[in-house]
């Protein structure tokens, strides 16, 4: 027999909703995982290079981006390392974002009629995403042998900036996903925001060549600037962050986690009102 | 005899804009414009309501009336806005037969995400697994992706996984429409059985002899008020009157 379950709920004296939820997330891991492996192989099911894909793909664009742009960037040392690593950051990002929504839009006919905790879908989307960048690394760590990038042991600290970039990642999709339930449009509309935001941090092209001006703007303003360099730092500079390298990225990872996470749990309940 | 679900003071208001709303940059526009007024909805009101173990309890009203609310607060999906509601015991709600499926996915892999789903750890699935695949009788096809199977199949690895393990609250939102008739007929022998367990069965039903054969109590609802508790019949003609 399985234990019995009782569920109360007390309008007036309910538990902390952003606690409880952390609660749930633990208790349903076992849901999680199984999201993150559906995602995982369904995405690879039907195409015959499979998993590769994962390498293939950012190695592609960054080959593609070599031709067109090493002429220009020619003072950037090992540009296509420079490019692919920041790819990698920027790939983690823009997928784990876009597949929280996907997978909460897709989830919200069962949200309607079986609890579960909510944020299991963004979750599972940001472990995928883990799961993609740590593949995308045997690409990465080819291309620097290649075209004799020194590979240097700080690569080895290169999880902490994969934790940090994944903690603002889930707190930011979360966010997104929160307003894609009830408006249609912004699943496309992000689309578009995440071209500019391409533009606006420095990935395909070095950040010295920015005008100190919009240097400064985009530095402060724009969570990725930083986010991304945290994650280049170790792989293609080769070498450890300091102080400041690290404390900006880490506080906006806590700062957009919280602020998301106490935002979706909060509207959540709300969800399943829609008629 | 004990209750297996009691509300208490129960209110459920839905915030909803007063006019509809598609997309986002509507939204924006009309947010700048201030032209954004959201009415209160009083889905529930002061619903006060024990439901007992064993029971086969039924909800009637019109739509809108606040039916589904009630389920969801008891599926837990909802929280009431006011109230208290205590639920004693594991709910599993009959979803849209294998709503959560991958077509891209074995019957095998499907069985494990649809049990995650439902609440269940890798260790319940492991012990169940045989029992489900048993009971949907797709022991042949268990490794092919669910593309290849029929909607008979579908609906069948769904109510199979839906209803391994005896519930202690049964949630029943439709006619159960699973397969061939044969198949049915096994369907409707284990919510049967469940029955004669102890497992509380709530439906909400439009078909009224349904809820007249199969409910041993009724409540009728309308503008989310609990109108009248009772004996079926009585329930059913109340709810006719009204009409």
């Amino acid at each position: 027999m399985e234990k019995p379950s009782i569920y109360i709920y007390d309008s007036a004296r309910h538990p902390f909703r952003p606690l409880e939820e952390f609660q749930q997330v633990f208790k349903y891991r076992f849901l999680i995982s199984q999201l993150l492996r559906r995602d995982i192989v369904t995405r690879y099911k039907r195409s015959v290079l499979g998993i590769a894909w994962t390498m293939l793909n950012p190695l592609g664009t960054m080959i593609v981006l070599s031709i067109a742009f090493s002429q220009v960037f020619k003072m950037t040392e090992g540009y296509p390392a420079y490019v692919l690593s920041g790819l990698m950051a920027w790939n983690f990002f823009s997928q784990a974002s876009n597949a929280s929504m996907v997978n909460l839009v897709w989830g919200e006919g069962l949200l309607k009629r079986i609890y579960m905790p909510k944020t299991s879908f963004a979750l599972s989307a940001i472990g995928t995403g883990i799961v993609n960048v740590l593949l995308s690394l045997i690409p990465m760590i080819i291309v620097m042998v290649a075209i004799k990038v020194p590979i240097k042991l700080s690569i080895l600290f290169l999880p902490i900036p994969i934790i940090v970039l994944a903690i603002f990642t889930l707190g930011f999709g979360l966010i997104i996903s929160t307003f894609a339930v009830y408006f249609p449009d912004v699943a496309e509309m992000y689309q578009i925001v995440l071209t500019a935001w391409l533009y606006l941090t420095p990935i395909i092209y070095p950040e010295d060549i920015l005008p100190s001006g919009i240097k400064l703007l985009i530095s402060t303003l724009n969570p990725l600037y930083s986010l991304v360099k945290l994650f280049r730092i170790p792989i293609y500079y080769g070498r450890m962050p300091t102080f400041v390298e690290w404390a900006v990225p880490v506080s906006f990872a806590l700062v957009f986690f919280i602020v998301g996470w106490m935002f979706f749990v909060y509207r959540s309940n709300d969800f399943s009102q829609k008629i | 005899m004990s209750y297996r679900i009691k509300f208490s003071n129960v209110f459920v208001n839905y915030r909803i804009p007063s006019e509809k709303i598609g997309t986002f940059k509507e939204y924006m526009i009309k947010m700048v414009q201030g032209k954004i007024h959201h009415r209160t909805f009083a889905a529930l009101q002061n619903i006060n309501l024990e439901i007992y173990h064993g029971e086969v309890f039924g909800l009637i009203g019109r739509n809108g009336a606040g039916k589904s609310t009630m389920l969801k607060i008891i599926a837990r999906v909802l929280t009431p806005s006011s109230g208290r509601i205590e639920v004693n015991g594991n709910v599993s709600p009959m979803l849209e037969l294998g709503a959560g499926f991958h077509p891209e996915l074995s019957g095998r892999e499907n069985i494990f995400l649809n049990g995650a789903l439902l609440g269940f750890s890798k260790h319940e699935m492991d012990e169940k697994f045989n029992r489900i695949v048993e009971f949907a009788e797709l022991e042949n096809f268990i490794d092919a992706p669910m593309r290849t199977y029929s909607s008979g199949m579908w609906a069948r690895l769904g109510f199979a996984v839906a209803t391994d393990s005896q519930p202690e609250i049964l949630l029943v939102d439709e006619v159960l429409a699973v397969g061939d008739e044969q198949f049915q007929q096994k369907c409707f022998e284990r919510i049967e059985s469940f029955q004669k367990d102890g497992t509380t069965i709530i439906i909400v039903a439009h078909n009224m002899s349904t809820i007249s054969q199969k409910c041993d109590r009724v409540c009728w609802i309308d503008h989310g008020e609990a109108k009248f508790i009772g004996l079926p019949d009585e329930a059913i003609q109340k709810y006719r009157l009204s009409q």
